[in-house]
């Protein structure tokens, strides 16, 4: 299972990328092996202020529905639109191509509060 | 007393023995004593033989009129045999949902089929495997139009049938939902005011063609104006009239909704009956309850299964597109032996032959003093002014052995003198002219 | 095999409804006229009853498969249950008969009359509703009466408490009826967690929603603690009734501390699933929400008369155009007037007698999460099998091959790998043992050739279809 460093990591196996004021937001390899095939990712609410926690969007996989929870508070400002049409880069490249969407950041002090890789990486070994 | 358990006393002994318990008794021993219920006050059995004459004599004590002109959204269309033989088969009716796609191929490609023909019939894009009738259907589509739009007002035209309006107010009283209520002008809907109240927060607009009074309209206008604002429209059929009525599709309905009674089921006093849903492309993923999907199996043969569960309660839980499990399946597999029995030619003639009908009965009434045809389009069902109220005459043809249609007032307090007639195909020359002699006879 | 559309040749004439006149369509506008041809198929009616032949052959049924399918109470449908349905004295009343002419509909009133009767004396309601159209419909109808009487009483409530092993249903109509859901684990002998319960049961719950026995199949002992809880918060306490079939005349909802129940009258009562429904979800109510009931209610007159009140003062309104199901509550009536007291009481233990006696022979064989008696049916676990590799998808799959429906597998969620097993009162010893031989040769497979299980099933219609594509690339008409 892959855990990409540079990345912030949340519990519900979401992971952050910051660059510059925007928060990047896709979800872990772990969790897209837990879910499966995914055959469906809901287009969030352009513009929509969120929350930290709060659930933004949701993904669907044959057999399974899994939440997106924003980790970081902000206004969502995009959606990686390629999912519509191939929602399977998810499985094929979590980390990349497979981003779901992107959040502008309105208190940059709450990626404190997220793992880092090496404390991700703790917790899921945990879990096995 | 019928019974339906095969266990022989020796067969328990033996099953008590292997489970390790000395009687039936002990198998319930973790329902704590104060729970046991005190008495069971029951009749005793019957046999096979008295319970079905029981259920003779009860059905005897309904009354069978000579002849009947009441539909008001539930009509009395002929049932070809096949229908019934073909949902009498066990292998349909003692199935259930088909959760393992290879032990239900027969169920799965029947409702695959069916979404083919309800779509095609209402000229939209995809549909589901049924809902319980046409008032959850509405109130289904509505919860779907305020999921995607985000929106909470909605706009209904009370041409709607009056039951279904009943219905969708129960269903929507505990959300969030803000209902406006656009009153008919005579007969026909008040599309300018319909209009007026489409705006940037309205989340559907509903109409029904024909509407409760039989009046056939086009509503591409309304819906086009909902499409500029936003909001989803949503359009309540008669199936049979869509053999030659312009579809839901074609007027710009992005939901279709509809009482699939008229398709092979019969009236039974209220059910089962069955809620077809129908909608263009993109509200696929938004659909509630079951859809059956065709992909290819292991190796690369078609198959098909129920897809887009992730929506569903089984999997989504309190996030699911709706609470519904069961539906009405046996009711959809006899629509869609109807449908494909009746298939392109037949349902197209069932339509013109229940407008004509109609028709002949209409010209007889313009001939009745104290009766007044209304102004409208019709298909299949038609409002009469009756001179003295449409309830009085109601009563009066019963006791002739008619039953004459359904008065408006019943439903409409605006509306006492109005009385909806229907006629379908299966209404023969010599009814006719014997309701039109027994209601000149009354009106005289 | 070809679909409807593919057997259909262009110009073949099928039902001929009678002579149509095209030219009566000229009366009428152009613009309220459909364009696009009618697509429908071309077949004749011997095509068309080939076709559904065909159909129904590639179908597992009860009437041909042992169908174990857990929660589901899959019994044998009595044939004179039909015949009592399709009497023409039913199957041809107009509905709408009912506001025209109560006279001419007594027969009709009186079943749904004295089917409630008897519904309230198997349940401890005091007042029933027929209309619900199906167990979720009858669950969004319970939660709609919650919140009508909290309502009344100005309380103010947000939440309705489910068990984690509840069916989808219960969350899905609690959040249908705008309540939040809060969820509660199950401790490890199955029972609900009283403490967890405790820590979130407050004057903010609407309600609590109890499948009993529970989905795991055992028998809530907390039923009373958690009843008087709810009672203290004025909370409402809601009877799943999916698994009424296990406790007829043995336990009585309403004098347990229930206050609303659904019941599944295609589960308990007999009547046919009919490959996904129609079933009936007839609902009943304490006395304190008997004024809160669905309009119109069927009622009996002093003077013997039945007739439909319209003036329940506090009703949540119609949930059915009319009287729900009616097809179904005349099964169910039959079914019951056939069986009664004896029948019914009879029916509960023999069901719960078949499911003990599958759960003491598979023991040595599959994982038994909550080890103690059960009820209608038992939860075994495949994790043993898949530590193998071999999961309980496989495990159906490889029943299937063998002519048996698979249990309902993976639910309840709490259970990894669940198989939940209810094989019904009506199955014999000789079936049921035809099926355990099944499943203990399936075990020793998944031990020793798990191969031979995971491309399971063979010699069936379609080996394992792709749902990842049927999912992504949706395809949901023929054409």
């Amino acid at each position: 299972m892959e855990i990409k460093e540079g990345y912030f990591y949340t519990k519900e196996h979401e992971w952050v990328k910051i660059e510059g004021d925007t928060a990047k937001i896709g979800i872990t390899d772990y969790a897209q092996h837990k879910l499966g095939d995914i055959t469906f990712v809901e287009p969030p609410e352009n513009g929509k202020e969120i929350s930290a926690g709060s659930a933004v969007t949701g993904v669907e996989s044959v057999k399974a529905a899994s939440d997106i929870y924003s980790p970081i508070s902000g206004k969502v400002s995009g959606f990686n639109e390629a999912l519509e049409n191939e929602p399977g880069l998810i499985n094929e490249s979590p980390y990349d191509s497979g981003w779901i969407l992107e959040v502008k950041i309105k208190d940059e002090s709450e990626k404190e509060k997220l793992l880092t890789a090496e404390a991700y990486r703790e917790y899921t070994e945990g879990l096995e | 007393m019928a019974k339906f358990t095969p266990h022989t006393d020796e067969q328990i002994k033996e099953m008590l023995e292997v489970i390790g318990a000395g009687s039936v008794d002990e198998l319930f021993k973790d329902i704590p004593e104060d729970l046991k219920a005190k008495e069971f006050n029951l009749p005793a059995g019957m046999t096979e033989n008295e319970a079905l004459k029981t259920m003779k004599n009860l059905a005897g004590m309904n009354k069978k009129y000579y002849v009947s002109f009441l539909g008001g959204g539930f009509y009395d269309h002929y049932i070809p045999a096949v229908v019934d033989s073909v949902s009498s088969k066990p292998e349909f009716f003692t199935a259930y949902t088909p959760y393992q796609p290879e032990a239900s191929q027969g169920t799965l490609q029947a409702i695959f089929e069916y979404q083919t023909m309800t779509a095609k019939l209402t000229g939209l894009d995809v549909a589901n495997a049924s809902l319980y009738d046409g008032g959850t259907a509405l109130y289904e589509a509505v919860v779907m139009a305020v999921r995607s739009t985000r929106r909470t007002k909605i706009v209904v035209d009370e041409g709607v049938n009056p039951l279904f309006r009943r219905m969708l107010k129960a269903h929507i009283k505990n959300l969030d939902i803000q209902r406006v209520n656009i009153k008919t002008a005579g007969i026909k809907p008040d599309k300018e005011k319909m209009l007026d109240e489409i705006d940037e927060n309205t989340a559907a607009v509903i109409a029904a063609n024909p509407n409760f009074f039989g009046h056939i309209d086009d509503y591409s206008g309304v819906f086009e104006k909902a499409s500029e604002k936003g909001a989803v429209s949503i359009l309540n059929f008669y199936p049979i009239s869509l053999g030659v009525l312009k579809t839901p599709g074609e007027m710009g309905a992005d939901i279709a909704v509809g009482e699939g009674q008229s398709l092979g089921l019969p009236l039974s006093f209220g059910g089962p009956y069955l809620g077809i849903m129908t909608a263009s492309k993109k509200y696929a993923r938004k659909l509630p309850g079951r859809i059956a999907g065709e992909t290819t199996d292991s190796e690369g043969k078609r198959a098909y299964v129920l897809t887009l569960q992730a929506r569903e309660q089984h999997i989504k839980r309190e996030k699911a597109t709706s609470n519904i499990c069961s539906n009405q399946a046996l009711c959809a597999l006899r629509a869609a032996v109807y449908m494909s029995l009746l298939g392109r030619q037949g349902f197209r003639d069932t339509a013109i032959i229940n407008m004509e009908r109609a028709g002949k009965l209409r010209e007889g009434f313009k001939r009745i003093n104290g009766m007044k045809v209304m102004s409208g389009v019709f298909f299949n069902e038609f409002a009469v002014e009756v001179k003295g109220g449409s309830k009085a005459f109601v009563n009066k043809m019963l006791a002739k052995g008619f039953v004459a249609g359904m008065p408006a007032g019943l439903f409409y307090i605006d509306k006492e003198d109005v009385l909806v007639v229907n006629a379908t195909e299966k209404r023969t020359d010599n009814e006719i002219n014997g309701f039109l002699a027994a209601a000149r006879e009354v009106m005289r | 095999m070809k679909n409807i559309f593919e057997i259909s040749v262009k110009g073949r004439k099928g039902f001929d409804p009678g002579e149509a006149d095209e030219n009566i369509l000229e009366k009428i506008d152009k613009s309220l006229l459909r364009k696009g041809e009618l697509v429908l198929p071309e077949i004749s009616e011997f095509d068309a009853v080939r076709h559904y032949m065909r159909l129904g052959r590639r179908n597992f049924s009860v009437d041909e498969n042992f169908y174990p399918l857990g929660s589901c109470t899959m019994k044998y449908n009595p044939r004179v249950n039909e015949t009592a349905a399709s009497i023409s004295g039913f199957a041809s009343m107009h509905p709408l008969m009912s506001y025209i002419d109560e006279a001419s509909v007594q027969g009709a009133l009186e079943v749904i009359y004295n089917l409630s009767f008897l519904l309230c004396e198997i349940t401890g309601m005091k007042k029933i509703t027929t209309q619900p159209y199906a167990g979720a419909h009858g669950e969004l109808a319970g939660i709609m009466l919650m919140a009508a009487y909290h309502r009344k009483k100005g309380n103010n409530k947000k939440h309705i408490i489910v068990p984690e092993s509840a069916h989808g249903t219960n969350p899905a109509s609690a959040a249908a009826a705008g309540y939040d859901v809060v969820s509660v684990p199950v401790d490890e002998s199955g029972d609900m967690d009283i403490e967890a319960f405790r820590a979130v049961i407050g004057p903010e719950t609407a309600g609590v929603m109890m499948t009993v026995p529970s989905t795991l199949g055992v028998f809530e002992k907390n039923v009373s603690g958690i009843a008087e809880l709810a009672r203290e918060n004025d909370a409402l306490m809601y009877y799943d009734g999916a698994n009424l079939n296990a406790i007829m005349g043995r336990v009585k909802p309403g004098e347990i501390g229930f206050d609303i129940i659904h019941m599944n009258l295609h589960k308990t009562f007999a009547a046919p699933h009919g490959g996904g429904g129609p079933g009936s979800g007839v609902v009943g109510v304490s006395e304190k929400l008997s004024g809160f009931i669905p309009v119109p209610e069927v009622i009996k007159t002093p003077g013997g008369m039945y007739g439909l009140n319209f003036n329940v003062k506090d009703s949540i309104g119609m949930l059915a155009s009319f009287f729900g199901n009616f097809g179904v509550l005349l099964k169910a009536y039959t079914y019951i007037l056939m069986l009664g007291k004896e029948g019914l009481v009879d029916a509960t233990e023999k069901a719960v007698l078949n499911a003990n006696y599958i759960m003491k022979k598979l023991k040595p064989y599959y994982d038994l999460p909550y080890d103690r008696l059960c009820m209608h049916e038992c939860v075994f676990s495949a994790k043993k099998q898949a530590a193998k590799g071999v999961r309980a998808l496989d495990i159906a799959k490889a029943l299937i091959e063998r002519g048996i429906h698979p249990p309902t597998v993976y639910f309840p969620l709490v259970v990894e790998e669940a198989m939940m097993i209810e094989p019904t009162e009506t199955e014999s010893k000789e079936e049921i043992d035809i099926f355990i031989e099944a499943m203990e040769e399936i075990a020793r497979l998944a031990e020793n050739e798990p191969e031979r299980i995971k491309n399971a099933p063979a010699g069936m219609p379609i080996t394992r279809p792709d749902e990842t594509k049927a999912a992504r690339e949706l395809k949901l008409t023929c054409l």
